[in-house]
C-alpha cells in the first residue's frame, strides 16, 4: 500500500492504495466520484476523461499513485450541482441535445473544455479532431459538435448561436 | 437561439430540452456500476480462450486466494444453474441445443463463461481467476458458414447432429415464372451476393449486474433494456417467485439491442446472491463485452432480381444463410425472419421467394442489433435497385419511382403480406433531392470524371422503409415469439395536480422522460414541468414489455395517451358534478373544463385533481382517484420510411473514402419532439455508416475474435464522420392514436446501402459492381485495381 494525497474537485483526499490501482478506480471506488464512468479497457473511449493539473487525461491510463500531490477535476466538480450553476459547456450540451444515454458525456465535456482552453475558437474540423479520443455511440457526434461550437461562442462572449 | 420551454403554447411537437440531461451532464448518474450495497461482493468470470473444446474445471486453488469468498463452475450448480433462454420458435422443427450459463463440459465460443469468482474487492476477484485450472481438449472450430452446412463439417452441438438450426423455403413457382418472363421479354435478371459482416453493438456502458438479496426478496439492478422481461425470465429460470423479484434498470448507457438478453451473468448473479446471502456486483470490461454481448448481422445474402427492360420489377428471390453463432439467445433465430418481410421494401412486384438457412458456428451468438433483420434486408434490396439502374442505364431514383407504392395506394398489402398503413415516398424523395443538391452533385461528379481527377465522387440512393413498433401480440404469437407486444402505462395524479407517468417502456438514452411529459402535458393541459416519469423499475411499474424495435412512442406512448383519456373521463364526471352540468355538455381544452357554449363557470384540471382526492363532493359511487392505466396493443406494425442520399469522395490512389455530403428526409409519422427525432437519426446514421466503412468483428480460423478491443474494432470517432443535412415529411400512422411510426432504427437501416451505393457508383467506371463491407481503403483500392466484385465469403471472417 502506498499513501497518496490528491485534491479531487477541490477537496483534499488521503488514502492508502495498492500501487496498481488505476486512477479511475481510485476516483470511483475509493473517493466515490462515480460521475466519471469507464467505457473500455484499452484507453480508447475517453469516457473516463478528467482534468489533471489542468490538462485533460484519460483516468484509466494513469495509476492513482501517479496522481499523488496532484489536482483532479471531474465532471462533478466542473460546476455547481444546481441547474442554474452549470458550466457553459454543460449548458451547451443540454441546449444542443449533445447527449442521449449520457455515458460518454462526462468525458466528452471534460475533453471539450480542454479543447477550448487551447483553442477558444475552433473550426468544425478542429472540434472533430479535438474530441477524436472520445467515443459516443448514440449521437453520431453531429450535436456534440454543435454543442462545442455553442459553448465556444458563449465562452468567448459572442453570444449563443444555434 | 436559446429555446426556453415556456415559449410554446403546447409541448407537443416542440424541440423541448430534455429533462433527463441535468443529472447526466453533472455526473449525478446511477449507472449500475455506480451503485453499491452494504457488504457487497464482486464477481469476475473466467472465460474460454478457445472457440471449441471439451473442458474439465478445477476451482480449488482459487478458493484460497486473498479475499475470495466463493468460486463456482457449472458442476457446483448442477441442473439448478438453469439454461440460457430463447424466446422465438421460428419453426416447429428448429433445433434448440441447450447452453448453460456456465459452460457444462464443453465450450463453444471464445468468451463463454466457465467459472465465477466472488471476492471482497474487484481486483481480488479478477486476481483469483488465474488460479482456476481448466483442461481444454480442443475440438474443431466452425467458422466458415458455408462449410458448416456441409455433411462433413465438424459439429458445434454434436447432440443435434447438424449445424443447421432450421431451413425455411417458400414456394418458388411465382418467382420462376417472373424470371422466365424477364428472360423471354429481353428484360434483366441480376444476381448478387452480399455479405453482412458481424458487428458488435457496443453501447458505451458495458453490461453490469448487482443483485441485492434480503431475507424476503431479491433486487436485481441490471444494465438492461428489458427489466420486465428479465424479471420474468429470472423468476422462471431460478425458481425465485416473480412477485418477490424486483428488477431495476437505473441509468442505462445505451443498448442498441445489445441489452435485450438474459445471460449468464444475470442468472448466475441471482444464484450467487442467494447462496452467499450478500449483494454481488459484476461489471463487464469492454473486452468481455465484445465476447459475450451478442453480435449482430452476420448473413450471406444471395439475391436475384428480375425486371423488364423498362425497369419494372417482376420478382425477387432471396437465399439467406444466417450465422446464429454458438447457440440461441432470446431472439437469435428470429432476426433473419424479422427481415424476411422487408426485402420487397417499398416496391411493387408480382413474385417474391424467401429461403433461409440458419447455422450454428463457434462464435458469439448473434441476436438483435439496431434494426435486427431490417438493415440486412434494406441493404440487399437498395443495393439491387442501384444495380438495376446501372444495368439499364437509368437514374437510380427513376428506377425506384417506377416501382414504389404511390401515396394514393395506401393502405397497401405487399407481396410479403405486410400491410403498410401510410406513406409518401414521392414527397420524401423530392425533398431529399432538393436538400442534397442532387443535380448539382451529379454535375460535379461528371466534371471530375471527365477531368480524370484523383478525387472522384459517387452518389448513392436509399429509399427505405422498415417495420417498427413491435407490436401486435397476436402477430407475435403467430410468428412464434414467446411474448406479447403490448405496452402499459399508468397515469397517477397527485392532489396538487402533478402527474407521475408509470411507463413499462424503459429508457436508455431515448428521452422518454421528456417525450412522455410532452404527451401528458398536451393531453391533460398540465405544465410540462409538472410531469414526472417512473420507469425501469418493476416495483413502480410492474407490467411492461420494455424497449426494442422502435416501439417506445408507437406502443408505449399510445398507452400513455389512452390512459390520459381515461383520466379525462373520470375528471369530467367530477367537474360536471361540481359545475352541476351534464358530463356530455363539458368541453376539455388546455387543462380546463367548460360548459359547451357557455362563458360561465369552469374548472381547471388541478382543481378537479384536488376535488377527486379530497373526495368531499364527488359523484356517488365514484372512486376518489383520477389514476388510470391502459395497456395498448396495436393492430399493426408501423412503417416509417425515408430517402437517404449519400455522396462519397474517394481518393482513387489510396482508396480512402470520406463522406462528402449526406442528406436524408425521414418520415416517422407524427413527431412529439423534433430535436429528439433528429438526434435518433444522427446516431443511427453513424452506426449505419460504420457498417459500410469501418466496423467488422473478425474471427481467425481458430475462432478467436481478433477485433476484441476498441483498439481493433473501429468504432467511428467524430473525426471519421460528417455533419448531416436532415429534414422530415410527416405522414401519420393510421394505426395508433399518436400517428407515430418509430425512429430508433431508421438512420441505421437506411444509411448503409446509401454509402455503399455511393462507393460503387464512384467506381463503376473502373468496372466495379460491388465492394465488400466494411469498405476499407484497402478494399476500395483493390476494387479499383481489380475492377470487379469484391464478394467473398463472410465466413472467412473478413481477414482479407
Ligand atoms: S475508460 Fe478510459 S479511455 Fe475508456
Ligand atoms: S450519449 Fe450515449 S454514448 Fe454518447
Amino acid at each position: 500500500m502506498v499513501s497518496i494525497n490528491v485534491t479531487v474537485d477541490g477537496r483534499s483526499e488521503s488514502h492508502d492504495v495498492e500501487p496498481r490501482l488505476l486512477l479511475v478506480h481510485y476516483l470511483r471506488d475509493v473517493v466515490g466520484k462515480v460521475g466519471t464512468p469507464i467505457g473500455c479497457d484499452t484507453s480508447n473511449c475517453g469516457a473516463c476523461t478528467v482534468s489533471f493539473n489542468g490538462q485533460s487525461i484519460k483516468s484509466c491510463s494513469m495509476l492513482a499513485v501517479q496522481a499523488d500531490g496532484g489536482d483532479v477535476l471531474t465532471i462533478e466538480g466542473l460546476a455547481g450541482t444546481v441547474e442554474t450553476d452549470l458550466h457553459p459547456m454543460q449548458e451547451a450540451f443540454r441546449e444542443c441535445h449533445g447527449l442521449q444515454c449520457g455515458y460518454c458525456t462526462p468525458g466528452m465535456i471534460m475533453a471539450a473544455c480542454d479543447l477550448l482552453k487551447e483553442n477558444p475558437n475552433p473550426s468544425e474540423a478542429e472540434i472533430r479532431e479535438g474530441i477524436e479520443g472520445n467515443l459516443c455511440r448514440c449521437t453520431g457526434y453531429h450535436n456534440i459538435v454543435r454543442a462545442v461550437q455553442t459553448a465556444a461562442a458563449s465562452m468567448s462572449g459572442t453570444g449563443v448561436s444555434s | 437561439m436559446t429555446v426556453t420551454d415556456k415559449e410554446y403554447e403546447t409541448a407537443f411537437g416542440q424541440p423541448l430540452r430534455r429533462k433527463e440531461d441535468a443529472h447526466l451532464i453533472t455526473g449525478q448518474t446511477r449507472w449500475v456500476d455506480n451503485l453499491s450495497a452494504p457488504g457487497m461482493l464482486y464477481a469476475a468470470y473466467l472465460r474460454s480462450p478457445m472457440a471449441h473444446a471439451k473442458i474439465r474445471v478445477n476451482t480449488e486453488a482459487a478458493k484460497s486466494y486473498p479475499g475470495v469468498v466463493a468460486v463456482y463452475s457449472a458442476e457446483d450448480f448442477g441442473a439448478a444453474q438453469a439454461v440460457i433462454p430463447d424466446a422465438w420458435t421460428v419453426h416447429p422443427d428448429m433445433k434448440k441445443p441447450v447452453m448453460t450459463p456456465l459452460a457444462t463440459d464443453e465450450v463453444r465460443y471464445a468468451g463463454e463463461p466457465i467459472a465465477v469468482v466472488v471476492a471482497e474487492t474487484r481486483y481480488q476477484a479478477t486476481d483469483a481467476l488465474e488460479a482456476i485450472e481448466v483442461d481444454y481438449d480442443p475440438l474443431p472450430a466452425v467458422i466458415d458458414l458455408e462449410a458448416a452446412i456441409g455433411d462433413d463439417s465438424p459439429l458445434v452441438h454434436s447432440s443435434i447432429g447438424t449445424n443447421t438450426c432450421f431451413y425455411i423455403e417458400s414456394p418458388g413457382e411465382a418467382y420462376a415464372a417472373a424470371k422466365a418472363q424477364a428472360e423471354a421479354d429481353g428484360g434483366v435478371v441480376i444476381t448478387r451476393r452480399f455479405l453482412q459482416q458481424r458487428l458488435l453493438p457496443t453501447p458505451m456502458e458495458p453490461r453490469a449486474v448487482l443483485v441485492v438479496p434480503t431475507i424476503d426478496d431479491l433486487t436485481v439492478y441490471a444494465s438492461t433494456q428489458i427489466p420486465h422481461v428479465l424479471r420474468l425470465l429470472l423468476a422462471m429460470l431460478t425458481g425465485h417467485p416473480e412477485h418477490k423479484l424486483r428488477v431495476v434498470a437505473p441509468d442505462v448507457g445505451g443498448g442498441f439491442g445489445g441489452k435485450i438478453n438474459c445471460l449468464a451473468e444475470e442468472i448466475i448473479g441471482v444464484h450467487l446472491a442467494k447462496r452467499l446471502g450478500r449483494p454481488v456486483k459484476w461489471t463487464e470490461t469492454r473486452s468481455e463485452n465484445f465476447l459475450q454481448m451478442h453480435h449482430g448481422r452476420a448473413q450471406i445474402q444471395d439475391i436475384e432480381l428480375a425486371a423488364t427492360r423498362e425497369g419494372k420489377l417482376l420478382g425477387l428471390k432471396v437465399d439467406l444463410i444466417a450465422d446464429l453463432g454458438a447457440g440461441l439467445r432470446l431472439f437469435t433465430a428470429g432476426v433473419p425472419m424479422f427481415g424476411a418481410a422487408m426485402f420487397n421494401a417499398i416496391y411493387k412486384m408480382d413474385a417474391y421467394q424467401f429461403n433461409c438457412r440458419t447455422v450454428f458456428t463457434t462464435m458469439t451468438p448473434t441476436d438483435a442489433y439496431r434494426g435486427a433483420g431490417r438493415p440486412e434486408a434494406t441493404f440487399a434490396i437498395e443495393r439491387m435497385m442501384d444495380e438495376l439502374a446501372a444495368e439499364l442505364g437509368m437514374d437510380p431514383i427513376e428506377v425506384r419511382k417506377k416501382n414504389w407504392i404511390e401515396h394514393h395506394e395506401f393502405p397497401y398489402t405487399t407481396i410479403s403480406g405486410s400491410i403498410y398503413d401510410s406513406g409518401n415516398y414521392e414527397a420524401a424523395t423530392e425533398r431529399a433531392v432538393e436538400l442534397f443538391g442532387y443535380d448539382e452533385l451529379k454535375a460535379e461528379q461528371k466534371a471530375r470524371r471527365e477531368r480524370g481527377d484523383r478525387m472522384q465522387l459517387g452518389i448513392g440512393v436509399s429509399t427505405f422503409t422498415e417495420a417498427c413498433g413491435l407490436a401486435p401480440s397476436r402477430v407475435m404469437g403467430q410468428l412464434g415469439v414467446g411474448a406479447g407486444g403490448w405496452e402499459r402505462a399508468e397515469i397517477r395524479v397527485t392532489l396538487t395536480g402533478k402527474i407521475q407517468v408509470v411507463s413499462g417502456s424503459t429508457p436508455h438514452g431515448q428521452g422518454h422522460w421528456t417525450a412522455w411529459s410532452q404527451l401528458v402535458s398536451d393531453k391533460l393541459g398540465v405544465p410540462f414541468e409538472d410531469v414526472e416519469l417512473l420507469a425501469g423499475d418493476t416495483a413502480t411499474g410492474p407490467q411492461g414489455m420494455d424497449t426494442y424495435g422502435s416501439r417506445s412512442l408507437v406502443v408505449g406512448g399510445s398507452a400513455i395517451v389512452k390512459a390520459c383519456d381515461k383520466v379525462i373521463e373520470k375528471a369530467k364526471r367530477i367537474a360536471a358534478h361540481t359545475l352541476e352540468a351534464n358530463p356530455d355538455d363539458l368541453e376539455f381544452a388546455a387543462g380546463v373544463f367548460t360548459v359547451k357554449g357557455s362563458p360561465g363557470p369552469q374548472m381547471a384540471f388541478v382543481e378537479v385533481a384536488a376535488a377527486a382526492q379530497l373526495a368531499h363532493n364527488i359523484p356517488d359511487g365514484m372512486e376518489p382517484s383520477l389514476n388510470s392505466a391502459y395497456t395498448f396493443d396495436p393492430i399493426n406494425l408501423s412503417y416509417p420510411h425515408g430517402t437517404h442520399l449519400c455522396c462519397v469522395e474517394i481518393d482513387t490512389e489510396t482508396g480512402f473514402t470520406s463522406i462528402y455530403r449526406y442528406a436524408c428526409v425521414d418520415d416517422v409519422g407524427t413527431v412529439v419532439n423534433p430535436m429528439i427525432v433528429e438526434g435518433q437519426i444522427h446516431g443511427g446514421l453513424v452506426q449505419g455508416i460504420a457498417q459500410a466503412l469501418f466496423e467488422e468483428a473478425v474471427y481467425d480460423e481458430a475462432g478467436n475474435l481478433i477485433t476484441g478491443t476498441l483498439v481493433d474494432y473501429l468504432l467511428p470517432s467524430a473525426a471519421d464522420v460528417p455533419s448531416f443535412l436532415t429534414d422530415r415529411t410527416e405522414t401519420p400512422s393510421t394505426d395508433n392514436p399518436i400517428g407515430a411510426k418509430g425512429v430508433g432504427e431508421a438512420g441505421c437501416i437506411a444509411s448503409t446501402p446509401a454509402v455503399v451505393n455511393a462507393i460503387v457508383d464512384a467506381l463503376r467506371p473502373y468496372g466495379v459492381n460491388d465492394v465488400r463491407m466494411p469498405c476499407t481503403p484497402e478494399r476500395v483500392w483493390r476494387a479499383i485495381q481489380g475492377g470487379q466484385s469484391q464478394s467473398g465469403s463472410v465466413a472467412k471472417g473478413g481477414a482479407q
